[in-house]
């Protein structure tokens, strides 16, 4: 399989929203190549027939009654935001000036 | 007085209760015991001495009542800084939620007040349960108690290292990949994973949700089986709760023993890259549990290989979309909130300053390995291998009752020789990885110190999901013939800090 490159790890992280600095990129890059490098030892199985298992339980949908119980006050909801105004989350700005 | 901090949970709950001793003594005994140690050691991220002694005079007040005492009643724990504590901070060992106080108590943590446990703190751990040292810790790493300058494991480093430096009796961990085993392995305790599903997630902070486990951490099995009663049990709040009755596991560690038991032996987990005196010890414990009455088998899970590659891709996968909610919205660390960038920027330039170089390794893998071109090839793969190392316990549980194997290939690193090696890092848990894939329950009780370096040496003993009762009775016995071999409990051999 390809190892990654540095513009890959670039695209990666702008996908996940990770800011990194050129130093990190380059550090990256080997590290992430390294790993992948690894891990690449699933891909043998890649071909064979077997089901795939995503949790070790088998789930279903889980429902409970729909009845009104207490949960958190507007005043514990926002303990813990970075800003806030009116009883809402305030957030930088979303959409372009234009 | 006898010194409180050297105490068994157990004897401490019979004590408090028959009033030989106050919970605000056991309390205070240990608060004592952190503050002349912990600077040292660095256990805790946070230590709560108004909440532990509140709750401790809590404690007193009820039994001078005659009022009915929880099963753990004044008891001490450390919990690790995963779990949300209403009024206490919880970092979960990252800068990005540095400061923050949930306003909400996890399952776990509601379990624990309501058996009349005492909270003493929060534990280090490893940024987002991400590391086997406790050194991607953004708060500085955790001393092995044994050896201050080797790591306690990881990620839950901090509660292992507070019970074998007598801060805690109690201490609580979970487990990803083996981030209780492999801590309780190399300090010479016991840690269990439970089966997945037994112990609710609701307000422990998720890393990889279809492997995450909470599970005790003590220094003796009988320790172990009261806190896991304690915190197990079906809960609403978490949908991957089982509801079926726990394992009476307190009755198990209270009646050890293998007499007809059979016990397989993993080969695929020896040969290169598991250290001699690891062995030596393993192997001098398998024969102790022939010589009391076990069946020995040696039993192949050739899967096992492909266990450590397959749960780098799975567990990254699932991680990458869990820390997506940390967007510097809604609570945590904003950073560039100043007029000049967008929502999406301040989300980029917060995630960029508040995660560690270990979280944003593992969040890029999971971004590639789930991404379109390579999702079949990685993840598809890797939920494969899961089903072959399930289909490999399934044969290897219809021959043995229980599965043993070193818990880790070596004993405790130095600080700083993995921390920038991420391939070396995760070779430390590359026996543990295979039962939370399959969602079996496991323990690492000690075996041993390896006779080249004096440190301690883990046994792993796995069981099929909801029989961990069966850990319990194996542990239980091991530990009973073991101290009477060695004529005391391992950790007297530990050095005092």
């Amino acid at each position: 399989m390809p190892g990654i490159s540095r513009e890959e790890v670039a695209h990666l992280a702008r996908l996940a929203r990770l800011e990194l600095k050129d130093e990190e990129l380059d550090h990256f890059a080997g590290q992430l190549d390294d790993i992948i490098g690894a891990v690449a030892a699933v891909s043998d199985v890649a071909e064979e027939d077997v089901p795939p298992t995503s949790h070790p339980l088998p789930l279903t949908n889980v429902m409970r009654p729909d009845v009104v119980r207490p949960g958190l006050t507007p005043e514990q909801a926002l303990s813990g935001a970075p800003a806030q105004e009116q009883q809402r989350f305030k957030v930088p700005q979303i959409l372009g000036e234009d | 007085m006898a010194d409180l901090t050297r105490l068994t949970a157990a004897e401490t709950a019979e004590r408090i209760a028959s009033g030989a001793v106050s919970a605000v003594e056991v309390a205070e005994a240990h608060l004592a015991r952190i503050d002349a140690v912990d600077e040292k050691v660095h256990a805790f991220l946070h230590v709560d001495r108004e909440g532990a002694l509140a709750k401790a005079r809590e404690v007193d007040g009820k039994r001078a009542r005659g009022e009915e005492l929880g099963p753990l009643a004044g008891v001490p724990l450390a919990l690790k800084d995963i779990f949300t504590t209403k009024g206490v901070p919880t970092t979960v060992g990252s800068k990005i939620l540095e400061g923050w106080i949930p306003p909400y108590d996890a399952t776990v943590t509601r379990k624990l007040k309501e058996a009349d446990v005492v909270i003493l703190g929060k534990t280090n751990m490893d940024e987002f349960a991400m590391g086997s040292s406790t050194e991607n810790s953004a708060y500085g790493p955790t001393g092995n108690p044994w050896d201050l300058t080797r790591v306690p494991g990881g990620s839950g480093g901090g509660s292992s290292a507070a019970i074998t430096a007598y801060e805690a009796p109690l201490a609580i961990g979970t487990d990803t990949g083996g981030s209780i085993r492999q801590p309780a392995a190399v300090t010479g305790t016991v840690g269990v994973k439970p089966t997945y599903g037994g112990v609710s997630r609701y307000g422990m902070v998720a890393f990889s949700s279809s492997l995450d486990q909470a599970g005790p951490c003590a220094r003796t099995v009988l320790d172990a089986a009261l806190l896991h009663s304690v915190i197990a049990g079906h809960d609403e709040l978490d949908s991957t709760s089982i509801d079926q009755p726990v394992p009476d596991v307190v009755a198990a560690a209270r009646n050890g023993s293998v007499e007809g038991l059979r016990v397989g032996v993993v080969t695929e987990f020896r040969g290169e890259g598991y250290q001699a005196g690891v062995l030596q010890r393993v192997d001098e414990t398998v024969e102790l549990l022939r010589e009391l009455g076990a069946e020995i088998v040696e039993v192949s899970c050739p899967s096992f290989t492909k266990a450590l590659a397959a749960y780098y891709l799975i567990a990254p996968s699932e991680c990458s979309s869990n820390l997506a909610r940390f967007d510097a919205m809604r609570y945590g660390l904003r950073v560039g909130d100043d007029g000049s960038h967008s929502a999406e920027e301040v989300t980029a330039l917060t995630r960029e300053e508040g995660f560690g170089d270990e979280v944003k390794r593992r969040i890029m893998l999971g971004t590639y390995a789930l991404s379109s071109g390579y999702y079949d090839a990685y993840y598809g793969s890797a939920q494969k291998v899961r089903t072959l190392i399930t289909r490999d316990f399934e044969r290897a549980f219809s021959q043995v009752d229980v599965l043993v194997s070193p818990t880790t290939p070596t004993t405790a690193f130095p600080l700083g020789e993995r921390a920038d090696d991420p391939m070396a890092m995760y070779l430390a848990d590359l026996c543990t990885i295979p039962a939370n894939l399959a969602g079996n329950a496991a323990m690492s009780v000690p075996c041993g110190l390896a006779p080249e370096d004096g440190l301690p040496v883990g046994l792993q003993i796995i069981a099929p999901a909801m029989a961990d009762d069966r850990l319990y009775r194996v542990g239980a016995a091991l530990e009973a013939a073991h101290q009477a071999r060695w004529g005391h409990p391992l950790l007297e051999e530990a050095p005092s800090l």
